[in-house]
């Protein structure tokens, strides 16, 4: 194993970034209810280990694609709030300029290439990024995040065969959060997630406690470097939980999760875990902590305003980079 | 000048555009092979000329039978610094990319707000009159025009595939391309060079002055036939080649219009919400003035292609049904 363990500095720096997607989207969902964002958000609370974990294994010029739980894959991959937050409220200064919205964000500044709305759409996108990166020896690798709804999707397993046959530096990245929507996972999905990896002579790996962020971060690191090696892709399956609701607002009259199930999820909270292992180890005080999350708590803040302050925009952005030519009105007559 | 057929003319195309751009892969079902005639100089892999050979196979790949995932991972590539082209081979198997070809490839662009571009080309084979039953032969490109975002097109000779391919390659855009395989033996004298045919650009066929006939695709060679017995009875007919669906040069079908005051529009895809409608839609709205009678379309029927050779051919449009429009118009 080449794999080293991620310095001080980096695990103080992946700590940043789970708070950062904790206190964004619990602000985005106060805004949904608020009515500052229109339609709804699906967020990453209580998953963000997995996100994060999984994000700061990688490294800059690496791409990655993601779907609907879409807010935590930018952020996590250190995209600047501000153009998130607005493309949610769909203001000028989104970082799609007002036309993805939530459920659509991507943020080429920091290779993410695009969520997908559609379940497991965004799949061999990520599968086309492996294939550039060695066609153009470029050495870089591409991470597709999808839940374990996705994992029923038939274009999985065409990527995974795909990527596979051509070694592709490609991680296949489940989400497992145990619902797609309301429906528990083991009724709808035969065997394990990870099993299925062999069946394409790939590595599968399961992280167990997807909410220890050092367990992800290594299952991850290893796939990333043996993609890196040029010895093809990895399918990772990360156990995770979702503390709120599918999506914003949304209220299910049947009680789909079980009460017990959820305690025991609820208790192992990513963020106050790994809070509690940087004091252990030594490598932040509770005051360090404490002024890290009033600093995130500013930012959140301060992105919230930057989004809400902006103008909507202008209304012929709506007929704009359909084509990477202009489109006129004498496309029609 | 060569006289080529309209396939070697396509695969003409693909080894200059190959040559040109280390960025351009081929990847597609049995295109190491060349089975389809589009990858090689013949359909042997030892001779000179193979693609394999010349490009190695980084850049030419044979894929598994996985549609969805072919035309997602060269959207994908395309994102990230590949121009890829994608032999899909029979277009009724573009239905098996439909979520990758509609929900990727035509809105990322735009729903990313333009943070990337998607340079890729979709070649599909349009087997039809062949006897190759419904799910081997198919018309598809009017679904596609009504997907923003795409690009189609659909040369209907030799010189125009080439250098419309060569355009379609270079075009930032997702670019779909229909080849009608009842096209692919004719031959044209086509410029050895390379050239690159503008898209939007309306190819005047034949020109004359009492019918305007738009023909797309396998149906121009018909619209041809029909002009020319059309003259032996002192009716001048004009034919005009649209060549690209989107975009579309309407303008030179109205200008043409303006010019005949009738119109006939002959396509080999369905009746309804076909290229010809669309054609017929836009005339009416812009030169209803100038048409002296009404329009009429000869396409094929609303209909699943049948397999005997004793029924296939009634639903397509022949050279005679376009003689009988090009009447009716004229007697009106």
């Amino acid at each position: 194993m080449t794999v080293t363990g991620p310095s001080p500095e980096t695990m103080l720096e992946m700590q940043r970034r789970m708070l950062r997607i904790r206190v964004f989207d619990e602000r985005a969902s106060k805004m949904v209810k608020r009515g500052q964002i229109p339609g709804t958000v699906h967020t990453s609370i209580g998953q963000e280990a997995q996100v994060v974990g999984a994000c700061m294994a990688l490294r800059k010029g690496d791409h990655i694609t993601g779907n609907h739980r879409s807010h935590g894959h930018p952020i996590g991959m250190d995209s600047p709030l501000g153009p998130l937050m607005a493309e949610l409220v769909g203001k000028a200064t989104g970082v799609c300029k007002g036309k993805g919205g939530s459920l659509h964000l991507a943020d080429a500044s920091v290779g993410s290439l695009g969520e997908s709305g559609v379940t497991g759409s965004s799949i061999p996108i990520a599968v086309g990024a492996g294939l550039s990166a060695m066609v153009l020896g470029e050495n870089r690798v591409a991470m597709c995040f999808f839940g374990d709804g996705a994992a029923n999707q038939g274009v999985l397993y065409e990527s995974m065969n795909l990527a596979s046959t051509w070694k592709l530096p490609v991680i296949f990245l489940c989400e497992n959060n145990h619902y797609a929507l309301s429906t528990p996972s083991h009724t709808v999905t035969a065997g394990r997630i990870v099993d299925r990896a062999s069946g394409f002579g790939m590595p599968g790996v399961r992280v167990e406690n997807g909410q220890n962020i050092m367990d992800v971060y290594t299952a991850v690191a290893e796939a990333v470097d043996r993609a890196r090696r040029g010895e093809g892709p990895t399918l990772v399956e990360v156990m995770t939980y979702r503390f709120r609701e599918h999506s914003e607002g949304l209220r299910i009259n049947v009680d789909y999760r079980d009460a017990a199930e959820k305690a025991i999820w609820l208790a192992r909270d990513p963020v106050v875990m790994f809070r509690d292992v940087l004091i252990a180890q030594g490598h932040a005080t509770a005051a360090t902590m404490d002024q890290m999350e009033a600093d995130v708590a500013q930012e959140v803040e301060d992105c919230a305003n930057f989004a809400l302050q902006s103008p909507d925009p202008a209304p012929g952005v709506a007929f704009e980079d359909l084509y990477t030519e202009p489109y006129t009105l004498e496309n029609v007559l | 000048m060569s006289i080529m057929t309209y396939i070697a003319a396509i695969g003409a195309a693909q080894r200059e555009a190959m040559v040109a751009d280390k960025r351009v892969i081929i990847i597609g079902e049995d295109v190491e092979s060349n089975v389809y005639g589009t990858t090689g100089e013949s359909k042997q892999r030892a001779e000179s000329g193979d693609f394999v050979h010349q490009f190695g196979h980084a850049r030419v790949r044979n894929t598994p039978i996985s549609e969805e995932a072919m035309v997602g991972a060269a959207i994908g590539a395309a994102m990230t610094g590949l121009r890829p082209i994608v032999d899909l081979s029979y277009s009724s198997f573009m239905y098996m990319a439909m979520d990758q070809l509609v929900n990727q490839a035509a809105k990322n662009r735009y729903m990313f707000g333009g943070q990337s571009s998607i340079p890729v080309v979709f070649r599909s084979a349009m087997f039809y009159g062949l006897n190759t039953g419904a799910h081997h032969s198919d018309r598809p490109y009017p679904m596609f025009m009504t997907v923003p975002g795409l690009k189609v097109i659909a040369p209907g000779s030799a010189s125009d595939a080439k250098g419309l391919l060569r355009t379609a390659v270079d075009c930032d855009d997702p670019v779909l391309i229909f080849e009608a395989v009842p096209l692919w033996g004719q031959k044209e004298e086509v410029q050895d060079d390379e050239y690159w045919i503008p898209f939007g650009q309306a190819r005047i066929r034949r020109e004359g002055t009492d019918v305007t006939v738009v023909a797309i695709s396998g149906a121009v060679p018909l619209a041809m036939k029909a002009a020319e017995q059309m003259e032996a009875k002192g009716i001048s007919v004009e034919v005009i080649d649209p060549r690209t669906l989107v975009p579309l040069d309407i303008k030179s079908i109205i200008a043409s219009v303006r010019r005949t005051g009738r119109l006939v529009i002959t396509e080999p895809a369905a009746r309804t919400c076909g290229a010809a409608a669309e054609i017929s839609a836009l005339v009416c709205e812009a030169a209803f003035d100038a048409l002296k009678a009404p329009i009429k379309r000869v396409t094929a029927l609303d209909m699943q292609v049948p397999f005997s050779p004793a029924l296939e051919p009634q639903i397509y449009p022949t050279t005679e049904r376009i003689v009988a429009a090009i009447q009716a118009v004229c007697a009106a």
